[in-house]
């Protein structure tokens, strides 16, 4: 029989011997991601979680910066931002605070500073966002909440399907997903609004999706083979799954890449929090999740003789 | 058994595959002959705002200020009540949310007995006595306060629902939100700035008597001390009488309120004439009108302002006793401000005022580049995984390929049926869909891979790469759904699309890899007998 084989069968990679380097790694990931969190003085939330007003706009030719600049300058709009939305200069974002009094006409006072100076018809409105602070301030909490209570539940469904600390593994790796895909948002500035949260989301919804498979097969490999150690069998449940692996992450990044190269600028953040967050996601149901469920033995199992448990402490 | 089976499946799938075609066809097809929009299903799938374009709104009702309003009124109605009673209440004056009433201390236990007695919904909060004067502190009762809170919510819907029909919106959305909010949605609309403002305006019309007293001019720039029962009041924006540019004039009134827009039963706007621009003609009802008559008969010769939410839009001189019930506003303002004032004062006052608490406007050429980049990525994506497949799978690539179109048909079908909004992030929801969906498919073939690499006979390799491989195809896509739901449970609008799409995907993918691929499978074995699995 000749299949087409990205992963050959038999593949017996020690993926549990590596998991000392593989925590290295996830720390150091992790540590970057807080560093650039610190570097850029916290979380860089979009205005859906501070609150405040988004003018997103089209000029008919490429515009300097500071020209934009100059042109809001006369209206006293306060703090504005203004971000180049990468295409080739004629794509700005203006942001800027919004009191909870004054929300009215804000984007209107910036449409018509920028009429007085380049003309009414040299740019358009593409859109406009407005959060109030209260429901910046509820979003947040929403959203903290969505992305704590996805972790737990799909970690009590592990728990549930599977064993306790099979949920554990689930759980903790979500974390370290979640984290790290957080730190490289915020490591090439992207924002962190409703629509990388719900990315986010979708992370956590994928990460466990690959770990269910992964512990799946050890689930079935331990029924099978009573004898031999954990850290044999989730070694070779790894090896089975490996091929589906990577080709189900292959094909799910082949569409992302889709998304972040054609689906245009309002979907390239969430397509690049997809891409991170998959890749990783597909790591730590490898190098975390499943030692995880070796270094949570139990010490004196029934099914599990004891050399085994010594085997997944030592190393 | 095995072929009846097989026949029903095949039947359920065909089936689906018509309904789904039929569903589909309103959105694809330029125009439905007759009969359809008869007897079938005639709607498109539903575009959200960011890819039609559109405002997204929510606007917050300022429910303290109804109840204040509503302390207010409770004021003269106490003192009237007083006087009738014999109670004579000294002072009475709104305190943020609360009314401070003093009265002689003698009076005291009388006072306490006429609230109980005519003012059920009040209550006495707080009281001290200093010097033979009592104070007392009076609120509504929470029972009271909560009814003002939700009339004043569901009259703002109502009449935010009536300016927005009048306006000219196709297909809004109008609805409460919570406990003080109300969510508007505006699809294609050109101009959101014209109708934030018609939406948050609080409209309230009240007529009021310029002060008739020397010198105003003093009074105004501030020289001198306002006269008891007198404020000042800035005319509106479109009252230039002194060009553009100048500031609005100020006027010195006299504070008492002689009438209101309630009795208004119609408004219309009346074209621009030679010496003046287009004005709005008002209605009053009979009631309105009998008032209207009698305040304009008592004060002939004086000058009657009329206001709009504190500002002053005209002050005519009154030069007869105006019988009829018919008035008129000018100002300085042109055919669309004209007619947006008459919609407002048509459509009725707001109880409160209204804040934008958040708005999401996106313009329609924006909408228009995200549907044709979304259908690109879709279509470019989807091309990728689908020549992958076929490559690396070959036969069963065709069959997991045929999963994934049937499952896109559906999954557009249901987002149609279920009358769900395809958003931008929809549009990824599916695009992701399409390269997650093969996964199942690709469990499947792995397993029938392994099983045949042990050597089993085609049959039995299917078999038992379907019946192993199922476990963690429907654990996996559980989690997946249970995800999807709190996406669908946190987020809004856009994101809200994501997460259906994302919901159906996960169902129909279930369905089409597993059930579909199946019985191509089971058709090959029974009726071709299938020597080898190309997989």
């Amino acid at each position: 029989m000749a299949f087409m084989q990205i992963i050959k069968p038999g593949t017996n990679i020690d993926f549990i011997h590596l998991r000392w380097a593989a925590l290295v790694f996830s720390w150091i990931l992790i540590a970057i991601g807080i560093g650039s969190f610190i570097y850029h003085g916290g979380p860089n939330y979009g205005i859906d979680f501070t609150g405040g007003v988004m003018v997103h706009l089209r000029f008919n030719k490429a515009t300097a910066i500071g020209e934009i600049r100059d042109a809001l300058t006369p209206a006293r709009l306060g703090d504005s931002t203004i971000q180049d939305f990468g295409a080739g200069g004629s794509e700005y974002l203006v942001r800027l605070p919004v009191e909870a009094s004054e929300t009215k006409g804000i984007s209107d006072t910036v449409t018509e500073a920028l009429a007085n100076k380049f003309g009414k018809d040299s740019f358009e409105v593409l859109r406009v966002e407005l959060v109030g602070p209260r429901v910046g301030k509820e979003l947040r909490q929403r959203a903290l909440l969505a992305v704590g209570f996805a972790t737990l539940l799909m970690g009590t469904y592990i728990w549930i399907r599977f064993q306790f600390r099979f949920g554990v593994g689930a759980a903790v790796a979500l974390v370290h997903d979640v984290l790290i895909t957080a730190g490289a948002l915020s490591l090439v500035n992207y924002e962190i609004d409703l629509t990388a949260v719900a990315a986010l989301l979708t992370v956590v919804g994928f990460s466990v999706h690959d770990t269910v498979i992964v512990c799946d097969r050890i689930r079935e490999n331990m029924r099978k083979s009573r004898r031999e150690t954990m850290a044999k069998i989730i070694n070779r449940s790894i090896n089975e799954t490996l091929s589906r692996t990577v080709l189900t992450t292959g094909t799910a990044i082949l569409v992302i890449l889709s998304l972040f190269f054609l689906g245009g600028n309002v979907i390239r953040g969430f397509a690049f929090t997809l891409l991170v967050g998959f890749i990783i996601g597909t790591y730590s149901s490898i190098f975390i999740a499943s030692p995880i469920v070796l270094w949570m033995e139990p010490a004196r199992g029934k099914a599990r003789p004891q050399p085994v448990a010594a085997a997944g402490r030592g190393r | 058994m095995k072929n009846q089976s097989l026949f029903y499946r095949t039947l359920l799938i065909a089936g689906l595959v018509v309904v789904a075609i039929i569903y589909l066809t309103p959105t694809f097809a330029p125009e439905l002959p007759d009969f359809w929009k008869e007897y079938l299903p005639s709607q498109r799938i539903h575009l959200g705002l960011d890819l039609q374009g559109g405002t997204h709104l929510v606007m917050t009702v300022d429910v303290n200020k109804a109840i204040e309003n509503s302390l207010d009124h409770m004021i003269e109605e106490l003192k009237r009540e007083g006087k009738d009673a014999k109670v004579n209440i000294e002072g009475a004056e709104r305190k943020d949310s609360s009314l401070q009433v003093t009265v002689n201390n003698a009076e005291r236990d009388q006072f306490t007995d006429l609230v109980k007695d005519r003012f059920p919904n009040l209550q006495i909060a707080n009281s001290s006595t200093e010097d033979g004067t009592a104070s007392m502190q009076l609120v509504f009762t929470k029972r009271e306060e909560q009814h003002l809170r939700e009339s004043a919510l569901d009259q703002s819907l109502e009449t935010i629902r009536n300016r927005i029909d009048q306006f000219g919106v196709s297909e809004p959305i109008i609805q409460r939100e919570g406990s003080q909010d109300i969510l508007i949605q505006l699809p294609g609309i050109q101009d959101p700035q014209r109708a934030k403002e018609l939406i948050g305006r609080t409209a309230v019309l009240e007529f009021k008597l310029l002060a008739d007293i020397p010198s105003t001019e003093d009074y105004i720039s501030g020289r001198k001390p306002l006269p008891p029962g007198t404020e000042i009041l800035s005319g509106g924006e479109t009252d230039r009488t002194g060009g553009r540019g100048t500031a609005p004039p100020k006027y010195l009134l006299e504070a008492k309120t002689l009438m209101t827009g309630e009795t208004i039963s119609d408004a219309r706007v009346r074209p621009p004439t030679q010496t003046a621009g287009p004005y709005v003609s008002l209605e009053f009802n009979a009631r309105g009108a009998r008032q209207f008559e009698d305040i304009t008969g008592a004060n002939v010769g004086r000058r009657l302002a009329i206001i709009l939410d504190n500002k002053v839009y005209s002050a005519p001189v009154i030069k007869d006793r105006i019988p009829g019930g018919h008035a008129m506003i000018e100002g300085n303002f042109d055919i669309k401000e004209a007619r947006d004032l008459a919609i407002v004062l048509r459509a009725g006052a707001l109880p409160a005022p209204v804040h934008v608490a958040e708005e999401r406007t996106v313009g329609p050429s924006l909408g228009k580049d995200s549907i044709r980049q979304g259908i690109t990525s879709f279509i470019v994506g989807g091309s990728l995984v689908v020549v992958f497949m076929l490559i690396y799978y070959k036969f069963a690539g065709v069959l997991a390929d045929m999963a994934l179109i049937f499952n896109v048909l559906f999954l557009l079908a249901a987002l149609t049926a279920m009358q769900g909004t395809l958003t931008m992030p929809g549009i990824a929801g599916i695009v992701l869909t399409i390269g997650m969906a093969v996964d199942a498919n690709v469990l499947i073939n792995e397993r029938i891979r392994e099983e045949l690499r042990l050597g089993k006979t085609p049959r039995a390799a299917i078999d038992a790469g379907y019946q192993r491989a199922l476990p963690a195809i429907l654990d996996t896509n559980t989690n997946s759904f249970l995800a999807g739901l709190i996406l669908f449970q946190f987020g809004t609008g856009p994101v809200r699309g994501f997460a259906f799409t994302l919901c159906i995907g996960l169902i129909s993918s279930v369905f089409t890899a597993v059930v579909c691929t199946r019985v191509v499978y089971d058709y090959l074995l029974t009726y071709r007998r299938l020597q080898t699995v190309s997989v």
